[in-house]
Order: structure tokens, then sequence, then C-alpha cells
């Protein structure tokens, strides 16, 4: 193994396979479209296997960046450099984007519409998420995460729901565009503030910014990337994006899109500016709170079955927040487990809400009924992501948000006190629409049309059910040790501070 | 100060210049030697001409490390020349090779037939114009540089006669041309009246004398900056640009908007920078507003544009403001480097980034028929790799990585971040706005890409000239957003002067 991270950058693979994918699908002729999908299916399962490679090789005795390649000059006369690899905390965010990114190119397995372009597009959003997740130096960070922005747009506008999708697109696009400027002057500042010019990332955490300077420049920093990860009120971009968007885009938005955001927001504003963290960390629990409860309540009353999940995914990015804003290692370790279980149910949940759809032609909540008859695999599939969202012992969600309640309780009860208010709102509305949507009476409008789902979706359900319960029963074993050694290093940074 | 003024070694260094003298001429004789058969290869005996004279100027006339005043103190052949004279040749080829085939496949009566060979000829001294704009170092020199640019571009802009938009664009463009070069002519007369010599250079001595009061220069730079803001397009000298891009030839337009503007820049750098760096504080805060004024006016004008020329040409206002940021950090000591060569790298990138979009406008337009927004829908359909093309360009212009356009705008925003308070408003105006333009751009892609309701479309070929240029263009725009460092190495070598 260590000759063999000697000799392979295999992270540097691991980022671009699928944006190289992507060029080789762009130039294949339009009509083969069976050749187009096995490449794009290939591609995402060489670049889960290679995650899992590196997510099973990660030492978390030693802890620190591992896999590291570089920092390689790329523009030296501005400190910029090529520099990847990957921590306790940023290892299951790779496993994450890769697994979505397979399991979104399989729900995709019957698109008819220009397949070529649509599974390119979704190959480089794929790069530019494994991208961020591994990004070492700032400016690449950046670089990546705005790689994001035409993918998005174009798959929405095109591929998207007919009635929103001009809307939606725009929306989320502009939201996100506006947040990641506004982060990148911020960005800027930080780089003539250090007085290092560079934009090497562990350099910058040596960096001892002024408290002032950290006073002024956290919140800029830390909502224009958070806007990425649904903050309110910056949050309603995410369920008229989600809602608009292909089922694999919705998938990819929330499942990783949005843990983007947070990750860029710890990385960039938490661990550079740990000072303004300290001083703002009051306003993100409230803004967060608000996010876990206001999503929560605006879920509650949705007649469209996508919507529900859409403002479900505000609510729980709001406790990764949480977990975050608390600065405790409790809380760290939480929103490192939500952001990869909250990714992988949400990700199982608009699968199944596009199953759905695609049968039923429907996803007003008032006309479906009654389909767990019909399509058993996917209903158990979403009653389970409903036990995660709910924080049910064993399941995912529980070993991820206990922790994150625990962390608040240490700061403000009243936050915690509140934040379990919203879960128990979550459990009104996911078992108003399982019972709803799955059981009952099925409509007479869907009578005999409806039918069970693929072997390709059956797959998908699985895989991600599965997955979640064995994260709640051995979280330690298979999470929470890699996770920890990454709160660790967190938490030094912020004790030094 | 000179002993002899005419040294070989001189001439060597305006070697380009003779060369593109020589070019028009021998354009001129094979114009009339040729048979109209074979005069559609003028566009590339041109185009080949011009890389030939880039590959001349970058063996023979390079500058020297300490770059001395030639030509009696008339000329200056430093770094800041021989970037801008690439610019100015690249710019000129590609748009030759756009004209190619607007000979042939010129919509039947707006076109007099054999006129081409005029056509090259005005723009090569067009270019000899502008080459001479960059190295001016003397007033009059200057103003002779300015109006042996102008006046070609004058009848270029006009050049299909019978169609009346067209010589209306020429005619508005010469009578606001005239205009403001007057204005301009009466600044520079101000000028020598204050200090007694028009060489630029000569200039900061008798400011620094201290003999003349700070309000007397600025006058007369503010009148001078009247015809500047002309050529640069900038509010609120840019009521021209719409109605002339709109009318003259698609290419012209192109030429306007990218190679006349840089020279603008070019001499806007050189007289601000080099005469009157003394009163630097004062001329930044003029430049300031009106680079905010171009960026808010631009951007929202763009923004409700239903023809896609004038939305062109009002992006290009805006983008005349991003680049002016770059100026205004460039007055400033703090970022003076950087601020330049922000306004480099902006430039190159823009030069390919817009010659690529008039060149797609031009195309389609002359196919269509049409220069409605509205007529792209379905080009994705009709010719993939051209929407791919202008999916490219757009987004460069919106400066989304991994293109020209989003390194050009982090440098120039970098350089005014670092400049001080000023330079952060300027920034966080610029990149606010920058979001109103990613909407329009976002906007034309999404007609280009989306599907019509008509079910067939006719396919749109494209020539082999027009697929050199736009492949050129497009593979330049990527190269200038990944591979940085050796484009940057130009824009700091440019950025000397």
């Amino acid at each position: 193994m260590v000759l063999l991270r000697a000799i392979i950058p295999l992270l540097s693979i691991l980022i671009f396979l699928p944006a190289i994918a992507g060029l080789v699908i762009l130039a294949l002729p339009e009509n083969r479209r069976n050749l187009i999908r096995w490449v794009a299916l290939g591609t995402s399962l060489v670049t889960l296997l290679l995650a899992l490679l590196v997510y099973v090789s990660y030492d978390a005795g030693i802890g620190g960046y591992q896999w590291v390649e570089g920092p390689f000059p790329w523009v030296g006369a501005l400190g910029i450099s090529y520099f990847v690899g990957v921590d306790g905390l940023s290892v299951p965010l790779v496993l994450l984007a890769a697994v979505v990114l397979l399991f979104g190119v399989m729900i995709s397995w019957n698109v008819e519409d220009r397949p070529r372009e649509y599974f390119a597009f979704l190959l480089f959003l794929g790069t530019s998420v494994l991208g961020v997740f591994s990004s070492l130096d700032l400016f690449q960070l950046f670089f990546f995460f705005e790689l994001a922005v035409f993918p998005k747009y174009l798959m929405i506008v095109l591929w998207g729901s007919p009635k929103t999708r001009n809307y939606g697109a725009m929306k989320l696009t502009l939201y996100l565009f506006i947040g990641s400027v506004v982060a990148l002057v911020g960005v800027l500042a930080m780089y003539f503030a250090s007085g290092k010019f560079t934009f090497n990332l562990i350099e910058l955490e040596r960096a001892g910014f002024s408290p002032a300077f950290q006073y002024a420049w956290f919140p800029v920093l830390f909502l224009g990337f958070a806007v990425l990860s649904g903050i309110f009120p910056f949050h309603s971009w995410a369920p008229d994006g989600h809602v608009a968007a292909p089922t694999a885009v919705s998938m990819m938005l929330a499942g990783v899109e949005m843990k983007v955001g947070a990750f860029a927001a710890l990385r960039v504003a938490i661990l550079l500016l740990p000072i303004g963290a300290k001083q703002w960390a009051w306003a993100i629990l409230i803004l967060a709170t608000i996010n876990v409860v206001y999503g929560a309540l605006i879920a509650l009353i949705q007649k469209d079955f996508k919507y529900v999940i859409g403002f479900s995914s505000v609510s729980h990015m709001g406790l990764v927040l949480i977990g975050f804003a608390t600065l405790t290692h409790d809380g760290l370790l939480g929103s490192g487990m939500q952001m990869f279980s909250h990714g992988i149910m949400t990700a199982l949940f608009f699968a199944v809400v596009g199953m759905v759809y695609d049968r039923a032609h429907t996803r007003e909540i008032g006309q479906l009924g009654g389909l767990f008859r019909v399509m058993p695999v996917a209903a158990i599939g979403f009653i389970i992501a409903g036990l995660v969202s709910m924080g049910m012992p064993g399941f995912s969600g529980f070993v991820a948000e206990f922790p994150i309640f625990m962390g608040a309780w240490q700061v403000s009860p009243a936050v915690a006190i509140i934040a379990v208010l919203g879960v128990i709102i979550t459990a009104g509305y996911i078992l108003l629409v399982i019972r709803r949507v799955f059981f009952g009476e099925m409509p007479a409008a869907l009578q005999g049309r409806v039918g069970d789902i693929g072997m390709m979706d059956k797959i998908v359900v699985i895989s991600l059910s599965v997955m979640m319960i064995a994260l709640g029963w051995f979280p330690q074993a298979l999470m929470a040790g890699i996770l920890n050694s990454g709160v660790q290093r967190i938490l030094t940074l912020l004790g030094g501070a | 100060m000179q002993p002899n003024p005419f040294q070989p070694a001189m001439f060597l260094a305006i070697l380009p210049e003779i060369a593109l003298a020589v070019l028009a001429a021998l354009i001129l004789t094979l114009d009339l030697t040729l048979g109209t058969a074979r005069k559609r290869y003028l566009g590339w005996v041109t185009a080949g001409g011009l890389v030939i004279i880039m590959a001349l100027a970058a063996a023979l006339s390079r500058p020297a490390a300490q770059p001395e005043l030639i030509f009696g103190g008339m000329l200056r052949l430093d770094g800041l020349t021989f970037v801008f004279r690439f610019i100015f040749l690249l710019g000129a080829a590609i748009t030759c090779l756009l004209m190619v085939d607007s000979a042939t496949v010129a919509t039947p009566g707006v076109r007099a037939p054999g006129r081409e060979g005029e056509f090259y000829v005005l723009l090569l001294i067009a270019t000899l114009g502008m080459d001479l704009m960059a190295s001016s170092a003397d007033l009059v020199m200057l103003y002779l540089a300015i109006e042996t640019t102008s006046l070609p571009l004058y009848i270029l802009a006009g050049f299909l006669t019978r169609d009346p938009r067209s010589t209306e664009a020429g005619m508005k463009y010469f009578l606001f041309g005239a205009m403001t070069a007057a204005i301009m002519l009466y600044g520079f007369s101000l000028i020598f009246g204050l200090t007694g010599t028009t060489n630029l250079y000569a200039m900061t001595a008798q400011w620094s004398a201290g003999k003349i009061p700070v309000a007397l220069p600025l006058v007369a730079v503010m009148l001078a900056l009247v015809g500047f803001g002309f050529k640069i397009s900038a509010v609120p000298f840019h009521f021209w640009a719409p109605d002339v891009y709109e009318g003259a030839p698609t290419p012209v337009a192109g030429f306007l908007s990218t190679a006349s503007k840089a020279a603008g820049f070019a001499v806007l750098l050189r007289f601000l920078l080099a005469a009157f760096p003394q009163i630097a504080p004062d001329w930044t805060v003029v430049l300031a507003v009106i680079a905010a004024a171009s960026m808010i006016v631009g951007n929202l004008l763009a923004a409700v544009q239903k023809n896609i020329k004038r939305l062109l040409a009002y992006s290009s206002i805006a983008q005349a403001g991003y680049i002016l940021v770059g100026v205004v950090a460039a007055g400033s000591p703090i970022s003076a480097k950087l601020g330049a060569q922000g306004v480099l790298y902006y430039l190159l990138s823009y030069l390919v980034t817009n010659l690529a979009a008039f060149g797609i406008v031009a195309w389609v337009g002359r196919s269509l028929g049409s220069d409605d927004i509205s007529v792209y829908a379905g080009l994705q359909k009709r010719n993939p790799y051209l929407a791919l093309a202008l999916l490219v360009a757009m987004l460069s212009l919106g400066g989304v990585p991994p293109l020209g356009g989003f390194m050009g705008k982090l440098l120039v925003f970098g350089a005014a971040v670092q400049s001080g308070t000023l330079g952060i408003v300027l920034a966080f105006i610029g990149v606010i706005t920058s979001v109103i333009g990613l909407y329009y751009y976002l906007n034309v892609l999404r007609i280009a890409f989306s599907v019509p309701a008509e079910a067939h479309l006719p396919a749109l070929p494209v020539t082999v000239a027009f697929r050199v240029a736009i492949i050129t263009c497009v593979a330049l725009i990527l190269a200038l957003g990944t591979i940085i460092a050796p484009w940057f190495g130009l824009s700091i070598l440019g950025a000397a002067f």
C-alpha cells in the first residue's frame, strides 16, 4: 500500500476520472446511447471503488491528511498550487460523493432525451464535488466549487420538470453564484491579509489573522459558502431547485452539493478564522436552529411529494450547521456523521420520489396512495430513509443526530430543546407522507397504470438502505473512528487560536 | 538627448508594424490582380500573414531589459507594447478568418461584391494603428495613432454600404469618435501648456516640481479620459456601442469590442501610470466611479436585450467596467503590479472569449438571417459543437472556471481587494453585478440548449475557416482558465511600462 501511494496519484485519478469520462462521452456519436450509458456507469463504478479504497485505507490512528499529492506549483507567481489530500472529515464525503454519483447514473439509466450531454454533465458535477472535498489549496477549492455552476444549471433547465425548471434553475444558480462570489472576496481578503501570498490551506491555518480581521470577514466567508448548505434565510433556492431538477441531479444537489457548501464553510471560514468563528457562533446557532424548525414546519404543509423532501433537506442541513456552531467534539462529530447519513438518506428519498413520479406522473400527495403493494421495495426504502430522518435508533440518523444534540446541550440547552422539537415535527411529516403515499387506497386514476420498479432501481434502493442500517449499527467501526481523527484536528486548531 | 535618432535597432523594434504595412500593400495588390473566385482566399492570406508577423514579433522585436524611448521619444518598445501587439494581431487574424466566408455566404444584395480586399487592408491599417497606440510615448504620436486606428474602423463599421443600419453605425461611430477625439485633444493641449512637453515620460518631473496645482492636470486628465472612455466604451461614453455593434458587420463588432477596446486600455495604462502617477489618488476615484457605473449600467441593460448583438454590446460595456477595476487597483501603490497584470490577463481572455461569442453570432446571424436571441432556440440540436462553443464563450464571459474569464475576474478583483477600502467596495460591486451577468449569459445558453416546439430544424454546418477560428478561441479560453502560469507570465511581462 505504501508503494502504491508513492507511485499512483490515486486521489487525482479519482477526482478527474469522471470529468475525463465526461469529455470522452461528449466526443461519442449521439446515437450510441447504450455505449454512452455504459461508459458513464463503468466510470462511476470505478470512481466508487477508488473512493472505497481511499476510505478503507485511511489510517485513523495516524490521522491528519493522507493520500496527499503536492503541493505542485500551478501558478507559482501567485502562490497557487495543485494540492490534494483527505483527512478524517473529508474522506467520508469523498465516499459519499462517489456513492451518490454511481446511483445517480443508475437511476438515470433510461434517460432518452440527449443522454450524451446528460451523462457528461452529471460526471462533470462529480469531478466538481470530489475536487472540493479533496482540495488543500484554497484557489483550487474555489475552482472546483464553481465548476459545478454550468452542469447544475443546464441539467435542471434541460431535463428538469417542465413547469418550474426555468425558474428553479435560475434561482438556484444565482443564489449559489452570489454566495460563492461574495465568499471569493473574502478568500482574496484572506490571501492578502495573511501576508504569505499563498493559497495553501495548511499554510493559511498558521497565518494568525488578527482578531479584528477575523471578526469582520468571518460572516462574509461563512455565509457565502453556507448559502450552498441552505442556511436560513438563504435557503429558498434549495426546495425550488431540488424539485425542478431531474432525479439524479436532485440526489447530487441535496445529497452532495449541500455538503459541499457546509464543508467549504467549515474548511475555509471556521478553520482559517477560528477566533471569528467563536465570536459569531451564536449567530450561526440561531440561524441553523431556525433552519431545523422552519424547514420541518414548511415540509409539514407541502402538498407536493418532492417539496416535502426538498424542505426536509433544509431542516436536516440545519442540524449539520448546529453541530459546526457548537465547536465541540460531539457536535462536530455528529455533523460529520449527519453529512454522510443525510447525503445517503436524501439521495434515497429523491430516488424513490423520482420512481413514483415516473410511474404515477404526479407528485401531488393527494393523488397518490396505496403504492406499497405495487412497488414494495421502493416503499420499504422510503420508510427506512424516513426512519433515518426521524433519528430512530438502529439507523444512521440516530448516531448522527444524537451527538449533535449532545454538543448543542453543552453550548445552549435551549438550542438543543428547540432542535429536538424540529425532529418531532420531522416524524410528523414523514409518517404523514408514508401513510398517504404508500398506504391506504390507491386512487382509481392510478389503478393498473403503476407498475413495480426495475432491477437497476431496486439495486439503488437496497444498497442505499443497507448502508444506512449498517452505519446505524456499527457507527464506530465504519465511520466514527475516522471522523474522530478529523474532529481532533479541528479542535486543535480551535484551541490553538 | 539622443545622439542619433535613427539607429538600425530601432527599425527592428517596429518590424511588426513595417510588416503590417507590407502585408496591407500585398493584399491591396492581390485584390487588384486576383480573379473574383480566388478572392475568398484573401482572408486566409491575411490571417496567415498576421500569424507570421506574430512569429516575427516574438522572435525579433522583443523589449530590452531597460526599455528606451526610440525615434526621438515618439515610441517605446517595452513589455506593454510587446504583449498588446499579440492581442491586436491575434484579434485581427481571428477576425479575418471569421470574415472569409461572409464574403461567399453573404446575404445577396446586401454586400457589394469584390470588396474583400479593402476590408482586409482597412483591418490591417487599424491593427497597425493599435500597435502604435500601445507603443506611443508622446502625445502627438498617440493622437496620430488613435486616428490611424479610428479612421479605418469608421469605414469598417459602415462597410455594408447598402445596409442602412450599417451605414448608420459607421456614421454614428464616426461622429462620436470625432467629438470625443476633439475633447481629448483639448486635454492634450492643456497638458502641453502645463508642462511644456508632449513626452509622457518627461511629465512626471514637471508634476514633481510642485509648481502646478493638482486641479489643473486633473482637468486635463479628465478631458483625455473622454477620448479613452469612448475607445473602451465605458459609461458614460458608451452610447454609441449598442447601435454600432448592432449595425456593423458582426466580425467588425467583435473586433471593435476586443482589439480596439484593448488598445484603449493599453493607452489608458501608459498615459495614467507613466505620466500621472502623482495624482493617482485623484484619478483612481474618477475611474472607480466610471468602473462602477459601467458594471451596473452595462449589466442591467444587457439583461433586458432581445437582440444578441445588443446584449453583447452592453455586456462589453460591463466588461470594460471590470477591467477598469484593475486599472483603479493599478493606480494604488500597494496593488500597482497585480492591478496592471490583472488588466492584461483580463484582456487576453476577453479577447478570445468575445471573439468566439461574436464569431458564433456572426455565423448564426448569417445562416438564419436574424440576430434575435430567440433564433438560437434549438441550436444544440442543429449543431451540438457550436452550442458547446457558445457555452464556453458565455460562461467565460460570466467568469466561471475552468475558463479564462474566471482568472481575469479573480485577478482584477484580487488587485482591488489588495488596494484597500475603495477597492473592496468596487470588488463587491463587481461580484454582485457579475451575478446579473451570469443571469443573461445563462439565459442565452438556456435558449440555445432547449428544444423548441417545431420538430424539424435543419442542421447548421460550418466552414473550415470558421471552425479554425472558433477552435482556436475555445482552446485558448480553456488554456487561459487551466494552464494559468504561462499566461500570467505574459501578463507580468506586459505590465512593465
